[in-house]
């Protein structure tokens, strides 16, 4: 009978209980959405980061405190201070050298570049010398490959990478190249200001989607040839795992002096990235290692914002949709107040009556919350494919929270309608013609 | 000399300053049928909804089966009006949505277990057994006042009030109600009806008249 009254009134009810439906699949799909891709989100842009190639950069310490000072990144006190390139394989000696995944060296330089079979030059470019895919020995006898190939996992290149012994060849940035109309398999020559002139053949033309995009690409021997700088480099990219920062960390980070010896201890035997700068400068010469914050950073302030931007719809979403369903209850109930009052004077006590009417309300939210929730996780993959470019894992917990709020939700919004129900006198609604 | 059914002692219903009912003695038999007329505004429908137990009167006291129901809380008051009273109404009240048969169904239900069959020997009484699948709007007025008296008497009510229970019907269903009436008196039922009708209220076995919420006079018809 109970369940039958309910089914009839659902039905006979139903342009509002689908106006509560669809207030319910909205705020739920919302909510949904929203705690997917914020529960989702934190691994993922970590995850970005490690994709995202070097987390440290190791320079010259002058031309570290000239970018820091002034931020220069070019000219004379930066251009002019190196890093020995034979250094570069200790960084897998330190304490924490099996953290280090990647790591490549780059040799700036600059030369005049002019195209074969074309009047005139293209004028003064960058170069930049690197290992793409080193294949090296360490002093323990171990092996490792690594190089700027697999830091920079996001290139699209059009024709080939530089082979690690193309030492003839060079990659071109893709805006450098389409300045000049520079097509793969076009000859260049580039002359160092020092008179030293090379012939290159373009390997490839490469999209990083940042400055390296107006650059020429080398191999790390061909630019110190080119510039006259043998063993030299200018910086490294590293790419390492590291330890989220803690207080610890950020102590350390200040000043590690400042650090009981305990602290000390336990700071430098775990991976946090000051640890790993600290260890790095301690077998690079002249070197000084700075973790690539700004990236690191800024990601993290834009993902503390969204977050907040995210509880806060699904704050506003859950209220709005407790209004709304507030409105529409509170409506059904007065509309049907002459049969809700005649249960009553058929022996109904209240609590049976708010039953009825909570359970019909219950049951639209349950049906607009499944609806809802399917549709939320729709949303969450659409945000995740245009915001992040993948998917978003969805996670088990959300269907709690999000039934717990609707739950509520739904309570609350009921509760006018309740109050109205308690206070329902048959005699008010039965005499009355 | 048979039992007392309903009893009320010095009941006023004051409304603001306006006295509905004043200082008013009665005393019901079980097995009675009353009738109680009046002019409009007169206390009536006042009076029904204190011995329905739908309202509690401002003073003095009403003694339903021995039970001071003035005394009581809401629950209470539930629980009395569902065991022991059958309301009739002038508009009916039946739920539109659902069918001859249901509507007695729900008074069931929240008295005790919905029993279609026992459902359908109520509607027998009345004569709407053909027609117990119909929803109300497909029957017609008497028809649905005789469901909504099916309704009052499924769980054996000691007393069956109705407020106007005739007044929204024609000559025709007024008698098929007062024959239902008169078969019910002869089983035993309590009945207290108010009306407008001296033709419903004259077949009562006693009538009173009320006036300003005052009893006026008290007549018995049996003889
Ligand atoms: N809830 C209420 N609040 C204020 N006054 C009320 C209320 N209910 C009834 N009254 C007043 O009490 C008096 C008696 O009303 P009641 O409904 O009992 O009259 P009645 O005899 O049933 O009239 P009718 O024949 O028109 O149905 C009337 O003056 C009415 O206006
Ligand atoms: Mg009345």
């Amino acid at each position: 009978m109970f369940w039958r009254m309910i089914i009839k009134t659902l039905v006979r009810q139903k342009s509002k209980m689908l106006m509560i439906a669809f207030t319910v699949i909205l705020g739920v799909s919302l909510s949904t959405a929203m705690m997917n891709v914020m529960l989702g989100v934190g691994d993922k842009v970590n995850r970005e980061l490690k994709v995202y190639g070097a987390n440290i950069t190791v320079r010259h310490q002058d031309a570290a405190l000239m970018s820091d000072l002034y931020g220069l990144t070019e000219g004379l006190g930066v251009n002019d201070k190196f890093l020995y390139e034979e250094d570069i394989l200790k960084l897998k000696t330190i304490f924490w050298g099996f953290n280090i995944l990647d790591f490549a060296p780059i040799l700036e330089g600059r030369a005049i570049l002019s195209v074969k079979g074309r009047a005139g030059t293209a004028g003064e470019v960058s170069l930049a010398g690197t290992w793409t895919e080193k294949h090296a020995i360490l002093s323990t006898g171990e092996e490792l490959n690594t190089g700027l190939k697999s830091l920079r996992t996001w290139w699209e290149v059009e024709g080939e990478w530089l082979g690690e012994d193309d030492n003839n060849s060079v990659m071109v940035g893709k805006l450098l190249a389409s300045k000049n109309k520079i097509r793969v398999g076009d000859a260049v020559t580039l002359t160092s200001n020092n008179g030293a002139v090379k012939n290159f053949i373009v390997k490839g033309i490469f999209n990083d989607g940042g400055n390296m995009d107006e650059k020429i690409l080398m191999t790390l021997p061909a630019v110190q040839e080119l510039m006259n700088l043998h063993g030299k480099i200018s910086s490294i990219e590293v790419s390492a795992l590291t330890t989220p920062d803690n207080d610890l960390a950020r102590k350390a980070a200040q000043d590690p002096r400042s650090l009981s010896p305990d602290e000390y201890e336990t700071w430098y035997c775990t991976a946090y990235v000051s640890a790993i700068c600290h260890q790095i400068q301690e077998v690079i010469r002249d070197g000084v290692a700075k973790p690539v914050r700004q990236v690191a950073e800024s990601e993290g302030t834009i993902l503390n914002k969204t977050t907040l931007l995210m509880i806060l719809i699904t704050i506003l979403s859950s209220i709005g949709s407790a209004l709304a369903i507030s409105n529409l209850i509170t409506a059904s109930v007065i509309e049907r107040s002459q049969e809700l009052g005649l249960l009553k004077a058929l022996g109904a006590y209240n609590w049976q009556i708010v039953l009825l009417v909570l359970i019909e309300v219950m049951m639209t939210g349950l049906a607009g919350g499944v609806i809802g929730y399917f549709l939320g996780i729709g949303f969450a993959q659409i945000i995740g494919q245009t915001v992040f470019g993948s998917y978003i894992e969805i996670a088990r917990m959300v269907i709690l929270i999000v039934a717990v709020i609707l739950f509520f939700v739904t309570l609350l919004g009921s509760v006018p309608a309740i109050r109205y129900l308690m206070a329902l006198k048959p005699t008010e609604v039965l005499h009355g013609k | 000399m048979s039992k007392k059914i309903l009893e009320l002692k010095d009941v006023s219903k004051i409304y603001g300053s306006l006295k509905a009912l004043a200082d008013i003695n009665l005393s019901v038999n079980a097995g009675d049928w009353l009738s109680i007329m009046g002019p409009s505004g007169s206390g009536k429908t006042t009076m029904i909804n204190l011995i329905g137990c739908m309202d509690t009167p401002s003073t003095g006291s009403v003694i339903l089966d021995g039970v001071d129901i003035s005394k009581e809380n809401a629950a209470s008051l539930t629980r009395i009006r569902r065991d022991k009273i059958g309301l009739i109404f002038q508009q009916f009240h039946l739920i539109s949505y659902l069918t001859a048969v249901e509507n007695v169904m729900v008074a069931q239900y929240y008295h005790s277990m919905p029993d279609e069959e026992e459902a359908m020997e109520a509607l027998e009484k009345v004569g709407l057994k053909e027609r117990a699948r119909h929803l109300p709007a497909q029957l017609s007025g008497g028809e649905q006042q005789r469901v909504c008296i099916a309704r009052a008497l499924i769980n054996s009510p000691q007393i069956l009030l109705g407020d106007e229970p005739t007044g929204n019907l024609d000559e025709e269903n007024e008698g098929i109600v007062v024959d239902i009436f008169r078969r019910l008196h002869s089983e035993g039922v309590t009945i207290i009806v108010v009306t407008h009708d001296p033709e419903v209220g004259d077949v009562a076995q006693r009538k009173i008249i009320l006036e300003h919420g005052k009893i006026v006079d008290d007549i018995n018809q049996s003889l």
